[in-house]
């Protein structure tokens, strides 16, 4: 237990990192350091995007699946890593 | 042959109800084969027959009804909280998140989920992956291909009797739309049934016009206003200037009064810049170039007359047929190409109209078709007339710099690149599209590309420099794009191209420098020898001195020849 929070602590402190999420399979954030409302909106549209994304790999290679999702908009990099029942979403800023 | 089988019955017996009775048969009529019909046939032997064993189909089409769909996408507000959870209370959510989080999987997840994380946020760290490297080293790409255009769309008139397409003009925003102004250049060849319309035509589509413009006359020219895209001046056959919006339908907002406007047709009009945007002026073949508002169409605000003589004498003056105005360069000097193959030019702002007209260009054969200067060199311009197109530098008079060669055929319209400084674009009479590059080839086209049979009667190049437009003499204006390499800025262009301007105007200078040398010493040479007689006092004579003058030289010729004769006749006889 207090290692989970330990790793997401250390995950938030790094260089860049703007936010962290946790959601889970139906879409309701766990943990977050965003406001409620950021929150839901990343945690709904980043859902529907992993699960495109995954369904896509599979269908490329059906032994294949999807590790790690990383979107680098102009702005923030935004990091998905996907898990069958949960989703962590962090924000950073990558440094220049 | 009708087998007839006749009854009567009586009157009153009609609907009566039927009594049925039984008989036995009887043979009525009873026809026996006719050997003799035999012989109108002729026996086949074999014949075929097709026969199929199968279950026999028929064919229906069904069409279904149109199932339209429609992709949206939905804001995902709050969701996916479990029955017994209410999103709103707080401690509700807060209790769920809680039991969540004591989940075995949960934590297993999270750290595996973390570590991979970590590893990605400490990557971003450290490098920027998606730096550019090696941005100064620009790979030019020198695409070695073949000048080339092609055809993209054809736009026909829709009339029956088909009319020239005589002057084509480009929307000033995108370039989507193109104005065509039909009309029939040729003498009294307008016949009743000819529709007087002119098109806007939406370049996607060419199969009907965007919109219809009805003028009172056949329009000879129109242009769009580069400042309100929706207003078009055009001017007509008949003289008269008339103005659309196109936001207000087909007719004219506001024609020009017939007593005050030209008294042939107007053959180019063109969009001045002004604070207001309504100013244009208008040059036509009766010698006059006019000034007006269009918000007041009764009566142009100036008037010039091409009088050579600068006495404003409506006579004397030449007729125009193309304008030239450059307002990048200076915008109160203006050109103006004649039907006598003068250029023609004139400074606005001059205080009396004589001196309104500044120079003259001589060097042409024919009406100057097109009159333009270049984009990037506004002191040289091209003209497009009889059967060459002549590049001239303004501070030339006396010939042009640069020419191409006679062609087979008139040339009938040319226009610069708006984007290369060397390219031009001309059209002929036979229906061919000339490109030209004078840093590339000065003999010939560069590409020269057979548009249409008929001949082709205007052209305009869109300001992206990558299409353009003709419009031929059966109303087909065909929309060519032409190949990149046409259109893109080479390297060292604008140098290559001033220091070729620079040479030939050189050259020209130097040429005009040497034809004034000996012209003076030819003048002083006949001065001295001819002082005695008072005809060549200046070197002009009149006609009737130059004739007499003639004819005694004639005449001592003759009289010296007979009397070589005669000597020669007198030796012979001598001989004998």
């Amino acid at each position: 237990m207090a290692e989970v929070e330990e790793t997401l602590k250390r995950i938030q402190t790094h260089k860049g990192v703007i936010g962290t999420i946790v959601v889970n399979a139906e879409g309701i954030p766990i943990r977050t350091t965003l406001d409620n409302s950021t929150t839901v909106q990343y945690a709904g549209l980043l859902h529907q995007l992993t699960m495109k994304a995954r369904s896509t790999v599979r269908d490329l290679d059906p032994q294949n699946d999807l590790t790690f999702l990383r979107i680098r908009p102009k702005k923030h990099e935004i990091m998905v890593a996907p898990d069958k029942e949960y989703l962590l979403i962090v924000i950073q800023n990558p440094s220049e | 042959m009708e087998i007839v089988h006749v009854y009567t019955k009586k009157r009153n017996e009609f609907g009566r109800q039927c009594n049925f009775s039984d008989r036995p048969a009887e043979l009525h009529v009873d026809i026996l084969p006719d050997p003799s019909l035999a012989s109108n046939f002729i026996e086949r032997d074999p014949c075929d027959i097709p026969i199929q064993c199968t279950q026999e189909m028929s064919e229906h089409e069904v069409n279904t009804e149109r199932f339209e769909s429609d992709t949206r996408g939905i804001n995902h507000v709050e969701g996916g909280w479990p029955k017994d959870v209410n999103p709103q209370e707080m401690e509700q959510t807060i209790r769920f998140r809680k039991k969540v989080e004591k989940d075995e999987h949960y934590f297993s997840t999270i750290m595996q989920l973390g570590s991979n994380m970590e590893h990605c946020i400490k990557q971003n760290n450290a490098i920027n992956i998606y730096q550019e490297y090696f941005e100064e080293e620009e790979v030019v790409e020198e695409s070695e291909e073949q000048p080339s255009a092609k055809t993209i769309n054809v736009f026909r008139d829709p009339n029956e009797i088909k009319r020239t397409a005589t002057c084509l003009s480009w929307h000033p925003d995108g370039s989507c739309k193109l104005a065509v102004a039909y009309s029939s250049l040729g003498f009294q060849n307008i016949s009743p049934d000819m529709s007087y319309d002119s098109y806007i035509w939406d370049i996607e589509n060419p199969n009907k016009p965007e919109m219809t413009l009805k003028p009172v006359s056949l329009l000879v020219c129109l242009e769009y206003n580069p400042k309100d895209s929706h207003i078009l001046v055009g001017g007509s056959y008949n003289g008269q200037i008339a103005y659309w919006d196109t936001r207000k339908g087909s007719q004219p907002v506001e024609m020009s009064t017939i007593e005050h406007s030209h008294r042939d047709p107007v053959y180019k009009v063109i969009w001045l810049q002004s604070k207001t945007g309504t100013d244009t002026f208008s040059a036509s073949t009766d010698g006059q170039v006019l000034w007006w508002d269009i918000r007041k169409m009764s009566e142009p605000t100036e008037r010039l007359v091409l009088d050579p003589n600068k006495k404003g004498n409506l006579d004397n003056a030449l007729g125009a047929i193309s304008l030239e105005l450059d307002y990048h360069f200076v915008p109160t000097k203006f050109m103006v190409g004649t039907e006598q193959g003068l250029v023609v030019s004139c400074n606005r702002k001059a205080k009396t109209p004589a001196e309104k007209i500044v120079c003259t260009y001589s060097g042409h054969h024919g009406p100057i078709y097109a009159l333009q200067r270049n984009p990037f060199f506004p002191k040289n311009f091209l003209t497009v007339a009889d059967w060459t197109a002549r590049i001239w530098s303004e501070d030339i008079k006396e010939s042009s710099i640069m020419w191409t060669k006679y062609h087979m055929a008139y040339l009938s319209d040319g226009c610069w690149s708006p984007v290369r400084p060397s390219v031009f674009f001309t059209v002929k009479m036979d229906g061919t599209l000339d490109v030209w590059d004078f840093l590339f080839k000065q003999n010939d086209p560069t590409l020269s590309l057979k548009v249409c049979d008929e001949a082709l009667y205007s052209l305009r190049v869109q300001d992206n420099g990558r299409f353009l437009a003709c419009g031929s003499q059966l109303g087909t204006a065909t929309l060519l794009e032409i190949s990149p390499g046409l259109c893109t800025l080479q390297r060292n262009e604008k140098a290559l191209a001033t220091a070729m301007f620079e040479r030939e105007t050189k050259r020209e200078k130097i040429l005009e420098a040497r034809h004034r040398e000996m012209r003076l010493k030819e003048r002083s040479r006949s001065e001295q020898s001819k002082d005695e007689d008072t005809k060549e006092g200046d070197g002009e004579e009149s006609v009737e001195e130059l004739a007499t003058r003639t004819e005694a030289e004639f005449y001592e010729i003759v009289e010296a020849e007979l009397k070589k004769r005669a000597k020669e006749q007198e030796k012979k006889v001598r001989r004998d």
